[in-house]
């Protein structure tokens, strides 16, 4: 669908940077001077993207960005399954975010684990004028008594919380206290602190470190055997089973997977990680925090890893084993081979039917950067990518190892800018969000979600991306396509005679 | 309806707003006037010298006990007192939980909605301390009161109050409708205080509508939950009240927006009228020991 595919890199960087005027144009002088620093034309050879990022949205845009409540109940610390994490705060935030984001679990919902339930404070008018103290205590002692098999408490503070001041901290000691020195964790994560969701990771990382590492006594004997392959799965939620093909490869190569954070994970797992021998950290954005912490106090090195596509999956696990003995080294190898033959199938069936492809990216954590390599193995091209929430460090990542020269590089877009790219670029697939699917299927576009997989995946690991491969195919060359045709190449209609 | 006039005092804590507030519309009621009190500040203490009363149920703590605010009846919160005046109080929870402000913007709105504000002359809301947040600007915010009195004294801080006030007044003067009525000072029997009150009602661009002397009647009155009106009406006191209750009917649509000054410039005014000593900027920030080994050392 692309409109020219036989442009040279100098004129893609020219069309791009004409581009990125058009769009600025319609904004007020002001609007455009600030958006203008978040827009940018990849130049091959620079340490990073040459743009502005982690800064406020500006008032009036569509920003695609979400809160530091999202960023901590939703991410960091809904998926935790075997704790119960109160929306604290009037019902909506917690009505909106239940179900969460299909972080896979095993366990019996309602009994031993709960993310996909919905526990709220319920503030009404009251409880924003006399504190919502009482309720929140009144709520952790039903949560015992309905639900005896929680194994710890998460306070997730909405925005009012923070507005009057609610003692979040002296409740959850009190209840720790009467529980026999239950797990109760407040987090501060008020919705309208920080720019973006990214607050809320870092909220939520501290929290981890505070309320969970802080509490084990420093000579407490771990409550497992450890050994000398150990390893926890940092930043994988599990989105479709995702941390499940991950954690695979990892004990095929002789690793042990002692914890994973937070997709499929316990309170236990959270407990064990100061343990490990090596933290390897998929999620970047959302948990370098503890895992940086993990190395400065527990002396746990870290390592960033991509399972998507074979090509990156290969590279990380000779990445991981490295920090390991030959057993684990052989090991790795042993299973890049093993899972060859199945890769090679997969790139035959596919990428002759996507070969010579674009795709615009606009998603949040690591995704903008570590799908490029997936679809590069199936001979696509990513021209156009941008971070909802990201900063620095991330498009330094993205430049360093990912991006090619004149890829047209968009932070926290606006939904005006993302529509007019995509109009002009034209795209064969556009991977963003669910409130930005429609726009672009209507536009003609194919169009898949990369942050639930469009209620498919797993698209981590080696059996992640033969799923990965069919459903980039499914979108990009369904019949549908070509059934729809605009309404002016259609014939007009037989005009109806009225009977004589 | 049309004839309902709507007033608030606002002051310092401690200066003497419920007192004042009560006794002069307890004057009021004396010339015929149907009044409600409206009592703005948790401490719910706004009603007691017309109800005879330590507390009164308040809006908020019935619902609080059970259920919502919907709930609720008037004739459970508001109680008659002394000629009829009605008396509500928002009330509002301990000090250091929740949020009184919003309390107050609730409870407003439940009076206005359960129609308490029919059949009167005068609404009079009694707001504690300052403007601390948008809940306790609810009674100067369009429609509510047209005219503010600020109850203040000749010392400092009453007026650093006074002033700061006047910079909530002139916020909402602008998006609404409200203006100062003026200041009434509540003797303290501090130096130079007609003279320093009647510059500071200059300064904010009003008038200082009266100066109420003081006399322990008021406390005699107040040990017996009365107001000065009630419990000794022949009194000088009780007259200065009337008198005052006669200045504020009369001064119906004379209201001002205020022009509140800067802390230097209010510094200046009180240095003028030698309250304050010009500050030796040399010492500023210096510790009792350097300045003593700066002395020894000239």
């Amino acid at each position: 669908m692309s409109l020219v595919k036989t442009q040279s890199v100098a004129e893609i960087k020219v069309r791009n940077r004409e581009l990125i005027e058009e769009v600025l144009k319609v904004y007020p002088e002001k609007t455009a001077k600030r958006r203008a620093k978040h827009l940018n034309v990849q130049e091959a050879g620079k340490s990073d993207c040459g743009v502005k990022s982690n800064i406020k949205s500006i008032p009036g845009v569509m920003t695609i960005r979400g809160c530091a409540y999202a960023g901590s109940k939703g991410v960091v610390w809904g998926p935790i399954k075997d704790m119960i994490h109160i929306s604290h705060g009037p019902v909506g935030c917690g009505q909106y975010s239940w179900a969460a984001r299909r972080n896979y679990y095993i366990g019996t919902t309602g009994v031993d684990t709960f993310v996909t339930m919905q526990f709220t404070t319920d503030f009404q008018e009251n409880d924003i004028v006399f504190g919502g103290d009482k309720k929140l205590s009144k709520v952790m002692d039903e949560i015992q008594v309905l639900f005896p098999l929680n194994n710890g408490i998460t306070v997730q503070s909405e925005c009012p919380i923070g507005l009057i001041g609610d003692d979040i901290e002296a409740v959850s000691k009190v209840k720790s206290k009467q529980y026999d020195g239950k797990t109760i964790v407040p987090v501060r994560c008020e919705g309208f602190r920080g720019v973006s969701q990214s607050l809320g990771h870092h909220i939520a990382n501290d929290a981890i470190r505070d309320w969970v590492f802080d509490k084990i006594p420093a000579d407490a004997a771990p409550k497992f055997e450890p050994s000398d392959y150990d390893v926890a799965i940092i930043g994988d939620y599990n989105i479709g089973g995702d941390a499940w093909s991950s954690r695979i490869l990892l004990e095929q190569m002789g690793l042990r997977v002692i914890a994973q954070w937070s997709g499929d994970g316990s309170l236990a797992e959270l407990e064990a990680t100061p343990k490990a021998k090596l933290n390897v950290l998929h999620c970047y954005r959302s948990m370098n925090y503890i895992s940086r912490h993990m190395e400065e106090k527990y002396g746990i090195p870290w390592v960033e890893y991509n399972f998507f596509g074979p090509s990156k999956i290969a590279e990380s696990l000779r990445k991981i084993a490295s920090f390991f003995d030959d057993k684990i080294k052989e090991g790795a190898e042993r299973v890049i081979a093993q899972y060859q033959p199945l890769m090679d199938a997969v790139i035959a069936k596919y990428r002759p039917r996507l070969e010579g492809k674009t795709v615009m990216l606009f998603v949040g954590g690591l995704r903008p950067r570590h799908v490029i390599g997936a679809y590069e193995d199936l001979g696509m091209e990513v021209v156009g990518t941008g971070y909802e929430f990201g900063h620095n460090d991330d498009y330094q990542r993205t430049a360093q190892h990912y991006v090619k020269d004149g890829t047209l590089i968009y932070d926290d877009v606006t939904g005006y800018e993302f529509e007019k790219f995509v109009e002009k670029i034209q795209p064969d697939l556009v991977g963003s969000g669910i409130k930005e699917k429609y726009v672009f299927q209507k536009m003609g576009v194919p169009f898949r979600q990369m942050h639930s997989w469009d209620y498919s995946g797993p698209y981590h690991g080696y059996d992640g991306f033969a799923i990965f491969a069919r459903d980039m195919d499914m979108a990009i060359n369904a019949p549908i396509w070509k059934m729809a045709k605009a309404p002016w190449k259609q014939e007009s209609a037989p005009t109806l005679l009225a009977a004589e | 309806m049309s004839s309902l006039r709507q007033i608030a005092f606002y002051g310092k804590g401690g200066i003497g707003k419920s007192t004042t507030s009560q006794n002069t519309l307890a004057a009021l009621a004396e010339m015929g006037h149907r009044i409600m009190i409206v009592g703005c500040d948790p401490k719910a203490d706004s009603t007691r010298l017309i109800l005879h009363a330590k507390a009164q149920d308040t809006i908020l703590s019935l619902p609080a006990a059970a259920g919502s605010v919907e709930d609720l009846e008037l004739e459970e919160v508001m109680k008659i007192g002394y000629r009829d005046i009605k008396c509500v109080e928002s009330g509002g929870p301990e000090p250091g939980v929740g949020c009184a402000g919003r309390g107050v913007i609730t409870s407003i709105n439940f009076l206005e909605e359960n129609g308490a504000y029919e059949d009167l002359d005068y609404v009079s809301y009694d707001v504690l301390g300052d403007v601390v947040c948008g809940g306790f600007a609810m009674p100067i915010r369009e429609n509510k009161a047209q005219e503010i009195y600020i109850v203040m004294s000749g010392e400092m801080m009453a007026m650093y109050a006074a002033n700061n006030i006047s910079k909530g007044i002139l916020k909402y003067a602008n998006s609404g409708g409200v203006r100062l009525g003026g200041l009434i000072c509540n003797e303290r029997q501090t130096d130079k205080e007609l003279e320093l009150a009647e510059a500071m009602a200059k300064k904010l661009g009003t008038q200082l509508i009266y100066f109420v002397p003081r006399d322990n009647i008021v406390q005699h009155a107040e040990l017996r939950r009365m107001t000065v009106l009630e419990y000794a009406p022949e009194s000088a006191q009780a007259q200065h009240y009337r008198t005052l209750a006669n200045k504020i009917h009369n001064n119906v649509g004379k209201g001002i927006i205020p022009t509140p000054i800067t802390m230097d410039e209010l510094e200046d005014m009180l240095m003028e009228h030698g309250i304050m000593k010009p500050v030796d900027e040399s010492v500023v920030g210096k510790t009792a020991a350097e300045l003593a080994a700066e002395m020894a050392a000239a």
